[in-house]
């Protein structure tokens, strides 16, 4: 056998826990996610500079910039944060579950599970109230459906191709349900659609924060050391004494739900829950759904698409979906492109 | 076979995927201290077996009795510090390095809290080293050739340190050398630690080799078990596997020796082996 020397210099602990660079990559996305907030709750009608905005979150600043920023501007800007966080939380526990970078519940019909039941509420001229409950209720009902479909085989490949066939038949529906709304309906289920932050206040906010008070949590303590098993496939997990269906179908109700409220705050913006935990991923080189950097990463993601939707162009504020879809597909195309040419696909 | 039962034991399995029935009234026993190694021709159901027995597979009818209870009743943290198992083929997580995936054979030992102790330190180096792969501990796994990723996953199995440990094919992708180490190591763990190892093996004169119980496998049956010289006879492995072959002694060990009867060629005359 080899000459097996280990170089002692450093423990095993210290190379198996959290990896340096994972950290960094968390770090990182929460400082420029604070730098982005920054911006964006200064610029706008009533320009406030940075300094004051600063001074103004730490309770300091004067009544008409508290004013400003406290109600007006923070709402959105905290929904951003925190239906970033649960999109991208969401995404990382769903690939990791299919072991497939794009398997993301916008793929897989949970998110159209959402739009669905949102836009047949808006259609028969519900309140926002009905339409969050739908959302949520529709997003649920979806992955509860894909499950049962799909039966025991939640990792691979059939998962995945019985999502794709309920998120394309839910589109279906949901065009059918555009064409039977009047036209003033049709404009505001549209704009739903494409998911928007705007006009978004405490009425969000409180709903998201509070699903994701108790869903992180249970995902990072009761699920994440076992999902980083799963990964070694079911046999070994199972072996080493993860409970995998429970584990599984715990981890996929969380995730569940994270996407489904988050839907029903912003509506189905779309590529957020897929390309945060892939670069989050991709940028900390380490195994396992990476929970905690993606989340980072999610916020980053939409406050600063968001950013962009309000100021990007001078005459009018675009719906954050509609960045998502260009930043998304985008970053797709790309990766895509650059993995092909490293023959990696 | 000794009078009491055995810690690891299966009766009456129905062995099935789905509707597929691969094993009926399946009965082993793997005695206590032994180093059992189960043979068959491909697909006759070997793996099936290790799977049912390591509480993977629930049997359809029948039961896995382990230390005296059904496997699947017991906690499955509490079967996993118990019995391990190396799977025929596994996958490692993208860009994991060696020492990770050693160190999560820790998993079953570690509490919520997962705190790294000397212990989980101590046992994570001595797996490595024990299968030459302490060189190789801050490499990532999938840059590893098909041997190096082996003897990995075999370290992952023995830091899990249990006393009872099914490897299946744990030699398939070894250079011979490395099969050689790879069962020495197995034969050790045995007799200096008592492990109870039952591996499934493809060379038959390794098998008779190492084994100090052996089980033949044929489409779903036990075909015969008992201590390798009574086993392993040419007629056996004429039935088992089609082969027809002759069995001598190895020269090194005494142990029975497979020698696979010559290939007869057909319109080429060719004298026939003088049997003695
Ligand atoms: N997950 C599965 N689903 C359905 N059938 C399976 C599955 N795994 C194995 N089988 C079938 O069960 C039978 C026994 O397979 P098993 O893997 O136990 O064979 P084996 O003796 O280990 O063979 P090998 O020497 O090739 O590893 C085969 O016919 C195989 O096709
Ligand atoms: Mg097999």
């Amino acid at each position: 056998m080899t000459l097996a020397t280990l170089d002692k210099t450093r423990s095993i602990g210290s190379r198996v826990g959290v990896r340096p660079r994972a950290v960094a990559v968390g770090a990182l996305a929460l400082i420029g996610t604070f730098v982005v907030s920054v911006f964006g709750l200064g610029t706008g009608d009533f320009e406030i500079a940075p300094v004051d905005v600063v001074t103004t979150l730490f309770g300091e600043g004067n009544p008409a910039h508290e004013f400003i920023i406290g109600e007006l501007r923070l709402p959105r800007l905290i929904t951003a944060i925190l239906v970033g966080a649960a999109m991208a939380a969401s995404g990382a526990v769903f690939q990791s579950l299919v072991r497939n970078p794009l398997g993301s519940p916008d793929m897989l019909g949970v998110t159209n599970g959402a739009s669905t039941a949102a836009l047949a509420v808006v259609i028969l001229g519900g309140t926002s109230t009905q339409l969050s409950i739908a959302a949520v209720a529709g997003g649920l009902a979806a992955t509860l459906l894909v499950r049962l479909i799909a039966g025991r085989a939640l990792h691979g490949f059939r998962f995945i191709l019985v999502g794709i066939g309920m998120a394309a038949i839910l589109t279906g529906i949901s065009g059918y349900l555009l064409t039977r709304g009047v036209q003033m309906e049709n404009a505001r289920a549209l704009l739903w659609l494409t998911g928007n932050l705007d006009g978004r206040d405490w009425g969000q906010a409180v709903p998201m924060a509070l699903v994701l008070a108790v869903v992180l949590p249970f995902l990072l303590l009761a699920c994440g050391p076992g999902l980083r098993i799963l990964e070694m496939g079911d046999d070994s997990a199972s072996a080493l004494g993860v409970p995998v269906s429970l584990l599984r179908n715990g981890a996929l109700l969380a995730a569940a739900l994270l996407i489904s409220f988050a839907a029903a705050s912003a509506g189905p913006v779309l590529f957020v829950a897929l390309i945060a935990p892939h670069l989050a991923k991709r940028m900390s080189r380490a195994p396992g759904p990476n929970l905690l950097p993606s989340i980072a990463v999610g916020a980053l993601l939409l406050t600063g698409a968001d950013f962009l939707a309000q100021h990007a162009l001078d005459d009018q504020t675009l719906p954050v979906g509609v960045v998502t879809g260009l930043l998304g597909g985008g970053y797709l195309v790309w990766l895509l492109t650059t993995e092909r040419r490293a023959g990696r696909i | 076979m000794t009078g009491h039962t055995p810690r690891l034991s299966g009766s009456a399995m129905t062995l099935a995927y789905d509707k597929r029935v691969i094993a009926e009234n399946l009965s082993v026993e793997i005695p206590d201290g032994s180093f059992t190694v189960i043979i068959g021709p491909n697909a006759c159901g070997k793996s099936t077996l290790l799977r049912a027995l390591s509480r993977l597979l629930k049997p359809t009818t029948g039961t896995v009795l382990l230390d005296g209870r059904d496997v699947h009743s017991q906690p499955t943290r509490a079967v996993a510090k118990t019995l391990g198992l190396l799977p025929q083929s596994s996958t490692a997580p993208d860009g994991i390095t060696v020492a990770e995936l050693v160190a999560r054979g820790r998993y079953p030992h570690q509490g919520l809290l997962r705190r790294w102790s000397a212990e989980d330190e101590r046992v994570v180096i001595e797996s490595m080293e024990a299968t030459g792969v302490a060189d190789l501990t801050d490499r990532a796994v999938d840059e590893l050739s098909g041997g190096q990723r082996q003897r990995v996953w075999l370290a992952m199995a023995l830091a899990q340190q249990t006393p009872l440990l099914l490897l299946d094919e744990p030699t398939t992708y070894l250079d011979i050398a490395h099969q050689i180490e790879v069962l020495d190591l197995c034969a050790e763990l045995h007799e200096t630690q008592g492990r109870t190892l039952v591996a499934v093996l493809h060379d038959l004169n390794h098998a008779a080799r190492y084994a100090t119980h052996l089980i033949a496998m044929r489409s779903g049956k036990v075909a015969r078990s008992g201590p390798p010289s009574e086993v392993l006879t040419a007629e056996l492995v004429e039935d088992v596997f089609g082969l027809p072959c002759r069995v001598i002694d190895d020269p090194e060990t005494g142990t029975p020796l497979v020698v696979p009867a010559a290939r007869r060629r057909t319109g080429v005359e060719h004298p026939a082996p003088a049997v003695p």
